[in-house]
């Protein structure tokens, strides 16, 4: 469990930290007026980052938790480390470079070149498709091979992280979906730049959970 | 003082005045109705779960005398009972239901940050709660595993409910997390984005701190449970060996290998733990403005209270093994899990502490949900004491598993949470429905229902230290309980059953007051929060009118010397009002 405490003490404490600071050196019972140039919002006052940022932390928890699991059932007698299959590579090359088409489109669009938009979330949603089904067929190769699911705990960690972070990648690919017929819609600009920005964050987090997770399965 | 607020942005927050019934009532985006929504939900099930604790108590106190109650539907009864009352009904209606109606109000802002995706959440919960309603029906009945659900027994044959019932009980906690993740990013978001013009973090009543806070454990720690529920359904359906050990069945090789249960134990109580602060953290917010209210004093120690809520909700993280003392563990983990739940403690009798200071010499008006807040500060200082017995290992291990237990959690967990929901709908429901309930008839029921409670929970007490066991259907030989225990029982059945039958009281009020109660004033108990200077009551879609309201003080501005009246609410300026207390010098 200490993955899972770690993860989520950084977590809380980051958010407790932050509270502790507003609260500090307030005095809540003093009166006052409002004064129009003392405004300041939090966060630049983007709801849908706070709200992202925070699914981000509760997605957080349920890998770090899994993780835990991993790390304490590992250590009982019946593990047999699995060996990986040699596509996970070209699956990892391929959600970096969705990660980067994903950034590349996001910079064009806070850049205001719109023309570069349409290719670009093509070309992310082609690339995250891509690792979708290199995932799959992963899948099938351990399958065939005799490593399935219930062989040893070892495979059911591996199928159980590879499914729920490839239900997550999906979960962003509604995200995507919308973005995408929006842009061909010809919708009002800032809206489709508001979910590639969005989009963007979430697949720089599901590489970066990618590589831990992956990483981790390789040392183990 | 830096302000944070920006709800006057509207162009933020999509609002769209809903006009048919359906879409006013039914797909409501309003976060009122919403609330409402949840609420029924909540009691609906609530209910349910009180009609099964009247069975089980049937049964430990009158044994062999109801053929209709087999072994077998006593623990689908436990089970139920327990699982319903702490996630479907106290998490739901405490952040589901206060959560969604006081954010904004107290807050003063418009309605959610994102009103379609509270409407799914709520919707995503009523469809986990058929899930779990269904598993009564299915083949095998409902799981009788137990609310913890501890493998290997929860799937093993030889458990109730081990065919559907598991499965089902599974997937509705995995719908029901779902909703609660939708729920919670815009409890979160809102609290940090929508708040009014000069409501800064530190002017927010403790309702919202308490919701608040609950809500970032919930997120953070319902995860552990969805992990512990895929991995026992997988388990459970596909033969995988998470959690379960090389066991054999009836004789017969079920085919899992070398899992661990204590595995599921510590995933579990990850998420087990802050769950009771996920209950009790919103309480304790309530209470405190119950309290100041009904007393007309500003609340003890503010800040403290808001740092002491903060603080639970960090340690709450680092004390689940202290449900997992009987499971064995190096004994300097127990003394690790034990010092830290000793320090739950400090924080917490901080509160209580200042509760108590509120209350004195202020000008107490006892009114119905002043009688539940100051309930449940009796009945949250005996469960929090007897925390302190089970807090200890050695102390732990031989009343683990008796009535001594049962009775802690339920004074703690289950009574004191209750006292305050029941407060906390007395206290605004002149707002929620615009109309006055019968005050005779709620003082009966809160009489009745508190009394009513310590004459369950005190007997119990006493039968733990006998050694009692809990969860056994029936006794059997055991010559070490004299037979007075069973007289015992037989008296905690009995007022068990005239609790549960006292709370008609309140389903009478309830509809006395919707079908003939008087018009309420907008403002009847003279609060300070922004939820009562709607312009309308109830207040309407968008909550405020045309103008949001500007914020320019606490919410405890009671009995303010030099000023006409004892409250001074919070949108009232500084140049028409003193500026509260100075320099935080009591005025006595």
């Amino acid at each position: 469990m200490e993955i899972g405490l770690i993860v989520l003490a950084i977590m809380l404490a980051t958010l407790l930290g932050w509270l502790l600071k507003q609260s500090f050196n307030t005095t809540p019972w003093v009166a006052d007026a409002v004064d129009e140039s003392a405004y300041q919002a939090p966060f630049n006052a983007r709801p849908k980052l706070v709200a992202l940022a925070t699914f981000l932390a509760v997605a957080t928890s349920f890998f770090a938790l899994i993780l835990s699991a991993y790390a304490l059932r590992m250590e009982l007698g019946d593990w047999i480390p699995m060996t990986e299959p040699q596509l996970l590579w070209a699956n990892t090359a391929v959600l970096v470079f969705a990660s980067v088409a994903f950034q590349w489109t996001r910079n064009h669009a806070v850049g205001g070149n719109a023309a570069r938009i349409r290719p670009g979330l093509v070309l992310a949603g082609v690339l995250t498709t891509a690792f979708l089904v290199g995932q799959y067929i992963a899948w099938l190769q351990l399958y065939a091979a005799g490593q399935t699911l219930t062989a040893n705990p070892s495979n059911a960690f591996f199928y159980l992280l590879t499914a729920v972070h490839g239900l997550h990648i999906l979960g962003g690919m509604y995200v995507w979906v919308r973005a995408t017929v929006r842009a061909y819609g010809g919708r009002d600009p800032d809206t489709v730049k508001q979910s590639i920005e969005l989009c963007t964050i979430y697949w720089h987090f599901l590489l970066f959970v990618w590589l831990i997770l992956f990483g981790f399965m390789l040392s183990t | 003082m830096g302000y944070v607020a920006i709800a006057d942005r509207d162009h933020d927050i999509e609002h769209h005045d809903p006009d048919t019934f359906i879409t006013k009532y039914i797909w409501s985006q309003d976060h009122k109705v919403i609330a409402i929504q949840y609420g029924i939900t909540a009691i609906f099930v609530g209910v349910i779960a009180l009609i099964l604790s009247a069975m089980m108590r049937l049964q430990l106190g009158f044994p062999d005398t109801f053929s209709f109650i087999t072994p077998e539907n006593y623990y689908q009864f436990v089970t139920m009972h327990g699982m319903i009352m702490v996630i479907y009904l106290l998490t739901a209606l405490f952040l589901g239901g206060f959560g969604n109606y006081l954010i904004p109000l107290m807050c003063g802002s418009r309605d959610m940050v994102f009103p379609y995706m509270n409407m799914l959440s709520f919707w995503v919960y009523l469809l986990s709660v058929i899930i779990l309603l269904a598993s009564f029906f299915v083949p095998g009945g409902s799981t009788g595993a137990g609310w913890t659900l501890y493998p290997p027994q929860a799937i093993m044959q030889g458990t109730p409910g081990t065919d559907w019932g598991i499965i089902l009980m599974l997937a509705s906690l995995g719908v029901f997390i779902i909703a609660f993740t939708m729920g919670g990013l815009n409890y979160v978001t809102t609290v940090l984005q929508a708040r009014c013009r000069g409501m800064t973090l530190m002017r927010m009543p403790l309702s919202v701190w308490g919701i608040f806070i609950a809500t970032v454990l919930g997120l953070l720690a319902f995860p552990a449970l969805l992990v512990s529920a895929i991995m026992m359904l997988l388990d459970k359906t596909l033969m995988t060996s998470f959690f379960m050990p090389a066991i054999s069945s009836f004789g017969q090789d079920p085919g899992y290998t070398g899992g661990s249960p204590i595995l599921f134990q510590h995933l579990f109580w990850f998420f087990g733990h802050p769950e009771v602060y996920i209950v009790a953290l919103p309480a304790f917010g309530i209470v405190s403005d119950l309290l100041s209210t009904h007393a007309r004093k500003n609340i003890f120690g503010y800040r403290m209270m808001v740092w002491a809520i903060i603080a639970i909700g960090g340690l709450s993280f680092i004390v689940w093994a202290h449900h997992m003392y009987v499971s064995g563990m190096n004994p300097y983990f127990g003394f690790f899990f034990a010092t830290t739940t000793l320090i739950i403690a400090v924080p917490t009798a901080l509160k209580v502490y200042n509760w108590v200071l509120t209350l004195w010499e202020g000008n107490i008006h006892l009114r119905v949900p002043m009688l539940f807040a100051i309930g449940f500060i009796f009945t949250f200082i005996h469960g929090g004491l007897t925390g302190l017995f089970l807090g200890n290992v050695t102390i732990d291990l031989p009343l683990s598993d008796t009535y001594f237990v049962v009775a802690h959690f339920h004074m703690v967990m289950g009574v004191s949470p209750v006292l305050v929901v029941f407060g906390a709908i007395y206290h605004w429901w002149p707002k929620i429905t615009g109309k006055m309930y019968n005050e005779t008839l709620g003082k009966w029921h809160f009489w009745m229902t508190f009394l009513g409670t310590y004459a369950i929970y005190l007997p119990m007490h006493y039968l733990g230290f006998q050694g009692v066991p809990r969860r056994y259907f029936a006794m059997g030989n055991t010559d070490f309980m004299p037979a007075s225990a069973q007289d015992l029982n037989a008296w905690i059945t009995l007022s068990a059953l005239f609790v549960a039958f006292t709370q008609i009281l309140f389903f009478i009020n309830v509809f006395w007051s919707l079908k003939s109660g008087k018009k309420a004033d907008p403002n009847p108990w003279d609060a300070t929060t922004l939820e009562w200077q709607t312009p309308d009551t109830p207040p309407k879609h968008g909550n405020w009118g045309h103008d949001l309201p500007e914020c320019h003080r606490w919410a405890y501005d009671y009995s303010v010397p030099g000023y006409p009246d004892d409250f001074i609410p919070q949108n009232v300026p500084p140049e028409d009002a003193p500026a509260g207390r100075q320099h935080g010098v009591p005025e006595h």
